[in-house]
């Protein structure tokens, strides 16, 4: 299964953290901490995977974000590179060629699909399309609820309540 | 009234907001942050729930990717939660699944909210449940909410039940009792058409699987269907992961799967699948010769390819095949050994992995020759993982694959000068080691010391330090091998000795101490071999091999000592002149004279015990030897004996000694162990102060200064450390763990062993004739067989490879059990519904638990005894009959018989299906019966 999905920027910033491992919260600065001394620091043209305390991250840089997942060591790597393009594909067709610009802003929303495409650990949904559908109709869902709760009559009947 | 008003809630910075604030932070981007959780704290207490929201969403933000703590705001969470509004909700379960773990307070209020949205009827609210519950899930939630997880493990709603089909991996992990209710739906999904469903479930088997393989061998046909029909990778990717659990448990399973296995592999275009076909393979089909070579083709389709990731895999797969297949490895070995010089680091230490697995102790000197030139080429990282690697590999099993110890002493020797080498206490390890198991490398030994000892280079580095300290302690205690003793003492008392840590420099004086009463003692010999022999009665027989009698014709020299001139040209020549001993004393007194004031209480004190002796000493000798009168024949007498007294102390062999000795000494009536020692902790603790800064009782190189003395020693050494570790022993002892193997801490503690423990060396064979009755299977294999060409005795001490091993197993055995207990459940699991479940079942599958504890260690502890086993056996069999009427009742339930019956029986298969046809116990545990399920 995969222990935790992190994304770093080139300058060893962090765009998301997902994990499915507890962790606690020093331990997951640690991690990254750790983790990112590793990957950042390896060249263009070696291969995707890193052992790590007895796990295996898999890591594949999209422009200057790195997407990294780490999983166990019977794993499939190709696999999980596998899912590390699909969800950068997906993040692509919702964001309309997504930049790394999008992912800080809307960082709820890069969790949201991931929360579609993976669960437990476990990829759970390999087609791009259904996830599309499925973001864009839950984002409808928030929308009109916003629509209500943005209208001034409502702001004003909260107020005077 | 602490909320904000209603212009804090119109005026609320949003995330975005706080994004944009946070990017423009050059510097003092803590204090921003630090006001905006202020802001938060504020914000998240409003009752109007889009600002309590809002608050929630920038908090979790700020705690996700800037590490800041939330725990204050899980209520507020728990709050938010209870909003009607999809988009809150959906705020909250992100919130909650970041920060939520198993100790946070409020879990407990949790399961109500759950509860509701699972069975809500939008798809997206119990989606968003399930994912939040599939992270944090603890027991009670588990169990509280498992029957929801049941209904919706066949909910219409696809998606819907895809997600409940992986929460259940979390939910029986969290409680095992839930696979009860729901493994019968979870295998029914199975058969689901949609890939989506199909491939939540086989990812749940597969990670199930992974833990418990056996549970799960009578869903093997169902496997096999998928394996061979479906057409989705990711599916098949996980049936293959299964498989490699599933088939070496079942023989004929493995032979049925060779062949879509194979199939897949020639077909696909997928690297992903190729290389999983290509790992199930080599991990688990390793017997089938035809399947192992197509493997081992496309591996090399890996190794050739250009792009790194495969080249990596394919050498990884290769270090699979390679304790089975050796061929495989020979066969590339020409791109393992060009892969050595890779870009790659990981690369690079893949296909050292395999260099190494090549080696034999036919081409060991061959690859290490390679290896170490590589070293020398390569980066200070790989250089030492190379290194590492050969000591490592060499070293295993007390040096089984090293014939030729002199050669592999100066490869030792060589490899402690490559420039890069860090490698300085595993060589120094190895060196003393060697000297003490292998007698007849001795000489070469001394002679690799003692080019270590003179390069004044090697002083400079630090990393080489303890090596060298290994290598100055060799030359001193077999400083009867040595050609040019006195050329070493030189080499000992160099003056850039200075350099060396306190500790070593210790070892370095004592070593002196040893080659100086090994020289006067050939002094004194060759005198006495001229001169009318005076000791004819006890001459040392060990001494003298390398020395040539010469005839001394210098007696008369004048002995005026010249204190300024200690490097004369004295020792060239091997034989010890007069004026070398008079050179030799006088070079000790130089070097060891300033030492007397030294900080380091060690070195002190040692320095003290040389220049005692050399005073002691000196004035007879050359008095003696300056008028051989009468009278001071006598004196010269004497000071001999104190020489050959000491010598006497210094011969005394060391030897390896068991990592379990420690557990041979009886326990001395006065001492005891389980005490608290905290009263004489007040006590001591002034005392103990000063001296610990240097001064260490149990220091590894603690020298015996007679036989006595050093007993004492030995004592003292294991009281101490036994009352220091008592505590933990004894917790150790409560909870049947062991962290580590006993012993083993007292090996790491003491580099080389203080010293021999004489009844432990006189009762080897004793002692290794008990071990061998017990276990007789374990050490067979170790013996060497004859080699055609001789190898060199190497003292082995059996327990030190036997001891460790069982207390891992009764590690192993404690984690086997758990996970048993735990899986337990599963084969009975699909026959009935909670609610139908009575109490009498409960209680009779809890002694199953106890029950197959038992069994488990048996088959740990019994592997040697068939007989006996069997006997065991028999009687579990008869238990299992007392309760078999209780389990009846609910075997009869199930309708389609066979295959799940197999599952409530596969665990205790032996048992049970020996009791239904009266069969004779003729199977091996391992593999249960498991009638012709397979289609």
């Amino acid at each position: 299964m995969i222990h935790f999905v992190l994304l770093i920027s080139r300058q060893g910033k962090v765009r998301l953290t997902k994990w499915y491992s507890p962790y606690s919260q020093k331990e997951r600065t640690k991690v990254i901490r750790e983790l990112s001394g590793v990957i950042l620091t390896r060249g263009p043209k070696l291969c995707n995977f890193v052992e790590w305390r007895g796990f295996k991250v898999v890591y594949k840089r999209y422009a200057s974000l790195y997407f990294c997942m780490c999983i166990d060591q019977d794993d499939n790597e190709l696999e999980i590179l596998e899912i590390i393009h699909h969800y950068v594909e997906i993040l692509d067709r919702y964001f309309g060629s997504v930049c790394e610009l999008d992912l800080i802003f809307n960082f709820h929303k890069a969790y949201y699909i991931l929360d579609e495409l993976l669960i437990a650990g476990e990829l759970q949904e390999s087609s791009k399309k259904t996830v599309a559908r499925l973001i864009a109709a839950q984002d409808s869902l928030v929308e009109t609820a916003k629509e209500q709760a943005s209208s001034i009559s409502n702001i004003i009947a909260q107020a005077t309540k | 009234m602490s909320g904000p008003s209603l212009m804090d809630s119109l005026f609320q910075r949003t995330l975005e907001d706080l994004i944009k604030g946070l990017r423009q932070q050059l510097i003092g981007e803590q204090a921003f942050i630090s006001k905006a959780l202020e802001e938060i704290r504020k914000e998240i207490k409003s009752t109007d729930l889009s600002t309590k929201s809002t608050a929630l969403l920038k908090l979790s933000y700020l705690s996700s990717l800037h590490f800041h703590d939330m725990s204050f705001a899980t209520f507020h969470a728990l709050e938010v939660l209870s909003s009607p509004r999809f988009s809150h909700k959906r705020i909250a379960y992100h919130a909650i699944s970041i920060s939520f773990h198993d100790s946070t307070p409020v879990l407990l209020l949790i399961t109500n909210h759950l509860r509701k949205d699972l069975s809500s009827t939008n798809e997206f609210e119990v989606s968003l449940s399930l994912q939040c519950l599939s992270r944090i899930a603890n027991v009670d939630l588990a169990r509280d909410l498992t029957p929801e997880i049941f209904t919706l493990l066949s909910s219409n709603k696809l998606y819907v039940r895809k997600k409940a089909v992986a929460v259940v991996l979390r939910v029986f992990e969290k409680y095992p009792e839930s696979v009860r209710v729901c493994f019968k739906r979870l295998v029914e999904n199975l058969e689901n058409s949609d890939p989506q469903v199909l491939s939540a479930v086989v990812g749940v088997f597969c990670e199930l699987a992974s833990k418990d393989p056996i549970s799960y061998l009578p869903l093997a046909p169902e496997f096999y269907k998928i394996l061979v029909d479906s057409k989705n990778n990711w599916v098949l990717i996980k049936v293959l992961k299964i498989f490699a659990k599933l088939a070496p448990l079942e023989p004929r399973l493995a032979k049925r799967v060779v062949e879509p296995i194979c199939d897949h592999m020639r077909r696909t275009g997928a690297k992903s699948l190729v290389f999983e076909c290509v790992r199930t393979v080599v991990t688990s089909l390793i017997e089938n010769d035809s399947a192992v070579r197509l493997a081992v083709g496309k591996v090399r389709e890996f190794l050739v390819d250009e792009d790194p990731n495969l080249k990596y895999l394919g050498l990884q797969a290769l270090s699979i095949v390679a304790p089975k297949h050796l061929w495989a490895v020979s066969e590339n070995k020409e791109f393992v050994i060009k892969s050595l010089s890779d870009a790659d680091p990981n690369i690079k230490i893949e296909s050292l992995r395999l260099v190494m697995a090549l080696v034999s102790e036919h081409n060991v000197a061959e690859i290490s020759r390679v290896l170490v030139n590589y070293a020398l080429k390569s980066d200070p990282d790989f250089c030492n993982e190379i290194l590492g690697s050969i000591l490592s590999t060499c070293s295993r099993n007390v040096y089984e694959i090293i014939v030729d110890f002199d050669w592999y002493v100066s490869l030792l020797g060589e490899m402690s000068r490559i420039p890069h080498c860090q490698k300085g206490e595993e060589i120094e390890n190895q060196l003393i080691d060697i000297g003490m198991r292998v007698k007849d490398v001795r000489p070469e030994l001394v002679c690799v010391s003692r080019d270590l000892l003179i390069d004044p280079a090697l002083l400079g580095n630090s990393f080489l330090h303890r090596l060298l300290s290994a290598a100055a302690w060799v030359s001193g205690e077999y400083v009867e091998y040595s050609r040019n003793p006195l050329e070493l003492m030189e080499a000992l008392l160099q003056p850039r000795t200075s350099l060396l840590p306190p500790s070593i420099t210790a070892i370095y004086i004592q070593s002196a101490f040893k080659v100086l009463v090994f020289c006067l003692l050939t002094y004194l010999m060759q005198r006495g071999s001229t001169a009318s022999s005076m000791f004819p009665d006890n001459l040392p027989s060990a001494v003298s091999a390398s020395v040539s009698y010469e005839s001394f014709d210098d007696l008369s020299v004048e002995n005026v000592v010249d204190a300024t001139d200690t490097h004369g040209p004295t020792c060239t020549s091997a034989s010890i002149t007069n004026e070398s001993i008079v050179n030799l004393l006088n070079l000790v007194e130089l070097a060891l004279g300033p030492l007397l004031g030294s900080h380091d209480v060690e070195i002190q004190e040692r320095a003290r015990n040389v220049l005692g002796f050399v005073d002691l000493t000196k004035l007879d000798l050359l008095n003696s030897s300056v008028q051989e009168e009468n009278d001071s024949e006598r004196k010269g007498a004497e000071a001999s004996k104190t020489i050959e007294l000491m010598h006497g102390a210094f011969s005394k062999e060391l030897g390896p000694v068991s990592s379990s000795a420690q557990g041979k000494i009886c326990l001395p009536d006065g001492l005891m162990l389980k005490e608290n020692l905290g009263d004489l902790e007040m006590i001591c603790g002034d005392i103990d102060q000063p001296s610990s800064n240097s001064f260490s009782f149990g220091s590894p190189y603690e020298e015996k200064g007679g036989v006595s003395f050093s007993n004492l020693q030995i004592k003292e050494n294991s009281r101490q450390s036994n009352e220091s570790t008592s505590l933990l022993a004894e917790h150790r002892k409560r909870h049947g763990l062991y962290y580590l193997p006993s012993g083993k801490s007292e090996m790491i503690s003491n580099d080389y062993p203080p010293a021999n423990d004489p009844m432990l060396l006189g009762n080897i064979n004793d002692n290794a004739d008990d071990l061998v009755k017990l276990t007789e299977e374990s050490l067979t294999p170790k013996r060497k067989p004859n080699h055609a060409k001789p190898r060199p005795v190497v003292v082995k001490l059996d327990e030190v490879d036997e001891k460790p091993e069982s207390k891992e197993d009764s590690l192993s055995g404690a984690v086997h059990d758990v996970l048993f207990g735990s899986e337990d459940i599963v084969p009975t699991s699909s026959q009935s519904n909670l609610s139908d479940m009575p109490s009498s079942k409960r209680k009779g599958k809890e002694k199953q638990h106890t029950d197959s504890h038992v069994e488990s260690k048996e088959n740990l502890v019994d592997h040697g005894n068939p007989s006996s086993r069997r006997r065991k056996h028999h009687s579990h069999g008869k238990e299992r009959r007392h309760r078999s009427p209780r389990k009846k009742n609910a075997e009869e339930r199930k309708d389609n018989g066979q295959k799940l019956k197999e599952k409530s029986s596969h665990r205790h298969g032996m048992h049970k299906s020996g009791q239904r046809a009266e069969e004779p116990f003729n199977f091996s545990v391992q593999t249960p019966v498991i009638p012709d399920f397979l289609l």
